[in-house]
């Protein structure tokens, strides 16, 4: 047989009719992997294997993001904090696909997944430091952490080049890219994501598909019905989850995990809703309804979760009260550490630009330090000036 | 009216449409809430959907498709939401739209403008303050402006649509709001390429534009009082194409020259003014050419942006050592 005839039959059989040769969209939204419903109740045959003290580790982290998201907004409103982009509503998106990584794991996150930060390692204190805009924030190699993406797209091929690394190394670890439902739209997700399929990058496109993009919806950002559909073009797996039930949002992950450490870049999308505002700048008013918002209530996680472990018979060894107090203490402290670290002076805008300062820099440095000797009422400009 | 820098950018839009129906307004978020910084505020309830459009998150498209519409015949006003996110768009701007006329030998042309908010100070997220006007003005065919008055921004921002070529149109972010100023109701241009000079002066040139123009009046006047010295301050406005002969008038008459800009300094575009000065004017020059910018480092996130920024203070010591002679920086 020669190549060509070889290669004819992963071309597929040939065919005389429009209609056969046609591909498109599956005319059903594909469904959504659930193992909880909106009751609570389950089939205990489809329960991941996790104990009972993990059951209530997963609760804690809902609740610390609950409480995250109020108190960084009330601190912003303070004039404490810089913009802040609240996960509310996708507390279990967050915490169920961060708990289902493995240590060796990497993230590459892009803003709103505080308590995923934070189950990887990163301490509370670094994530306040971050929306306060200190850079040294982002130190969190050990930790496993790349610096948020806050240029939408940006960190996926990065990650990708990043997983093609462990591959090459035959690490049994991955990267994990958390991102949002717009970041699909970019040149460099479309770019990254092809990139991975060609290298079997062990990447983990995780999307958290919570139906806005700043204001634009869903349906303004992709004609497509779904995100997880979005690989099939490029040659990877798509796995959809209902985003609000924790447990499903875990098993999807550690199923996807396993496959992604094969070589076999698939993107996991945890379907949820933003309740809360796109980041402290934003209205939502100016562009969906509250009934909308209503119904997304009626389909929160973490009372989801709460009416699973009744049903479960773990609620009563919960002191829901106690949880939330310990999450509160455990801000407090991080806010206290926050506002007690000592983020340096002006050197540190010219630092770590290079392995070794270039002498005209060093000459901007010093020349800086100098005048702001000379000229102390400079400060006033710097602390005082109206800000936007 | 009475019009904040922003508001007399949602009006030089209305305007626009209103009287050319080929002028299409898409963006980021710039259709159903009017735009992060409000600048399309209710152009959609006016004009439609069809010529005011949400957009999803690729600057790429956003860029090129402005391209390909303007070829066609329309005129795109596209917004990039911050200049953090112009990056993207730079191959469509330097291998498409900067080049279709040239490339088509006059056949085709990209009537567009992409307008994007710029600079830091107003505590954005990272990536969301840069001011790397002078790379964008690197590009040859790619206009660059940059407004500093409500009055000139309506003003420039209409020349800038009805120009035959494509504009980067930038607005300082930080003076969205900062101040008000009256600007005519009707429709009225402001040309693009004519630098204005805000203030008279005999015994120094001091040059800037967009964003660090109030603070560097607000300096030259402090000098004026310290030092019985009169000041000229020349707003650039754009930056591409350059009025050369503004500067080079001035510093024939002053002898001495300070440029001040919030975009790093190496390679800044204050390199290409003293340059220019150079060239046509150091005959003329008493004392070596200064500038104050920002510093060769990335802008800072929120916690060190405001020692980043060129203030009152260092523009006023800027101005006194090329007033006193000293060489050097
Ligand atoms: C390249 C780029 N363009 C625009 C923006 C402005 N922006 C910030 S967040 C955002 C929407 C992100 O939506 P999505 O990916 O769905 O994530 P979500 O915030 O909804 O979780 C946009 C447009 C940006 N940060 N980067």
């Amino acid at each position: 047989m020669s190549q060509l005839d070889d290669q004819s039959l992963e071309l597929g059989a040939p065919s005389g009719s429009i209609a056969e040769c046609t591909l498109s969209e599956p005319e059903k939204t594909p469904q959504r992997y659930r193992i909880v419903d909106d009751e609570g109740n389950y089939d205990p045959d489809a329960l991941p294997p996790l104990s009972n003290e993990e059951l209530k580790e997963l609760y804690r982290w809902m609740v610390l993001q609950q409480v995250i998201d109020v108190r960084m907004v009330k601190l912003q409103r303070r004039g404490e904090m810089g913009t802040y982009a609240s996960g509310r509503g996708q507390e279990a998106s967050m915490a169920g696909c961060a708990y289902a990584l493995e240590d060796q794991d990497w993230l590459f996150p892009y803003g709103r997944e505080a308590t995923a930060l934070l189950i990887q390692g990163m301490p509370l204190r670094d994530l306040l430091l971050y929306w306060r805009g200190v850079e040294d924030a982002n130190k969190q190699r050990k930790n496993k952490v790349f610096p948020p993406a806050i240029a939408i797209g940006t960190h996926i091929p990065v990650g990708v080049g990043f997983s093609w690394g462990m591959s090459l190394d035959n690490s049994d670890a991955i990267t994990t890219l958390y991102h949002g439902d717009g970041h699909p739209s970019t040149g460099e997700y479309q770019a990254g994501m092809n990139f991975a399929s060609v290298i079997d990058a062990p990447a983990l496109f995780y999307c958290q598909n919570n139906g806005y993009s700043i204001s634009a919806s869903f349906e303004q950002q992709t004609g497509a019905k779904t995100v997880a559909q979005k690989g099939i073009a490029y040659g990877l797996d798509g796995i959809r989850v209902d985003g609000n039930d924790i447990l499903a949002v875990y098993d999807a992950v550690r199923t996807a995990r396993e496959h992604v450490s094969k070589g076999n870049p698939t993107i996991v999308e945890s379907v949820s809703y933003r309740l809360d505002a796109h980041t402290t700048n934003d209205d939502p008013s100016l562009y969906r309804d509250d009934e909308e918002v209503a119904q997304w209530e009626e389909k929160e996680p973490v009372s989801r979760f709460e009416s699973f472990l009744k049903e479960f018979g773990l609620w009563d060894d919960i002191d829901e009260e106690a949880v939330r107090e310990e999450a509160n203490e455990q801000f407090d402290q991080a806010k206290e550490a926050a506002d007690a670290y000592d983020s340096g002076g002006v050197e540190e805008m010219f630092k770590y630009l290079y392995d070794e300062m270039p002498a005209e820099l060093e000459r901007q440095l010093e020349a800086f330090e100098q005048f702001l000797e000379e000229r102390p009422d400079a400060y006033d400009h710097i602390e005082h000036r109206p800000k936007g | 009216m009475n019009a904040t820098l922003v508001e007399a950018v949602n009006d030089a839009l209305q305007t626009a449409m209103a009287g050319n129906d080929r002028v299409v307004v898409y963006g980021e978020d710039v259709a159903e809430t009017g735009g992060v910084f409000r600048a399309t505020q209710g152009l959609k309830d006016e004009f439609g959907d069809d010529r005011v459009l949400d957009t999803p998150i690729t600057e790429i498209a956003i860029a090129g498709s402005a391209v390909g519409l303007a070829m066609y015949g329309y005129r795109p006003v596209a917004e990039i939401q911050f200049s953090g996110f112009i990056p993207p768009t730079f191959n469509q701007l330097v291998s498409m739209a900067s080049r279709i006329r040239w490339r088509t030998r006059g056949e085709m042309t990209a009537p567009m403008v992409i307008r994007a908010p710029y600079g830091g100070g107003v505590r954005a997220l990272e990536h969301h303050s840069e001011s790397l006007e002078a790379a964008y003005a690197h590009v040859p065919g790619l206009q660059v402006v940059i407004p500093s008055t409500p009055h000139d921004t309506k003003g420039m921002l209409l020349s800038a649509i009805e120009e035959p070529d494509p504009v980067l149109f930038l607005e300082p972010k930080r003076l969205y709001r900062s101040f008000r100023e009256e600007i005519p109701d009707e429709e009225y241009t402001v040309p693009l390429g004519e630098a204005a000079v805000r203030k008279e002066g005999e015994d120094i040139t001091v040059i800037s534009w967009g964003s660090t123009m109030p603070d560097t009046l607000a300096a030259a006047e402090t000098i004026e009082e310290e030092r019985g010295v009169s000041t000229e301050v020349i707003d650039l406005r754009s930056i591409s194409p350059l009025d050369k002969e503004t500067i080079i008038e001035s510093v024939k008459k002053t002898g001495k020259a300070v440029v001040v800009h919030e975009g790093p300094k190496s390679g800044g575009f204050a390199a290409e003014l003293i340059a220019t000065i150079n060239e046509d004017a150091l005959m003329h020059l008493e004392a070596p050419v200064h500038r104050v910018t920002g510093f060769d480092v990335p802008i800072p996130m929120l916690g060190m942006e405001d020692y980043y920024l060129p203030n009152p203070p260092r523009i006023e010591e800027g101005i006194k050592r090329a007033l006193d002679l000293e060489g050097g920086v």
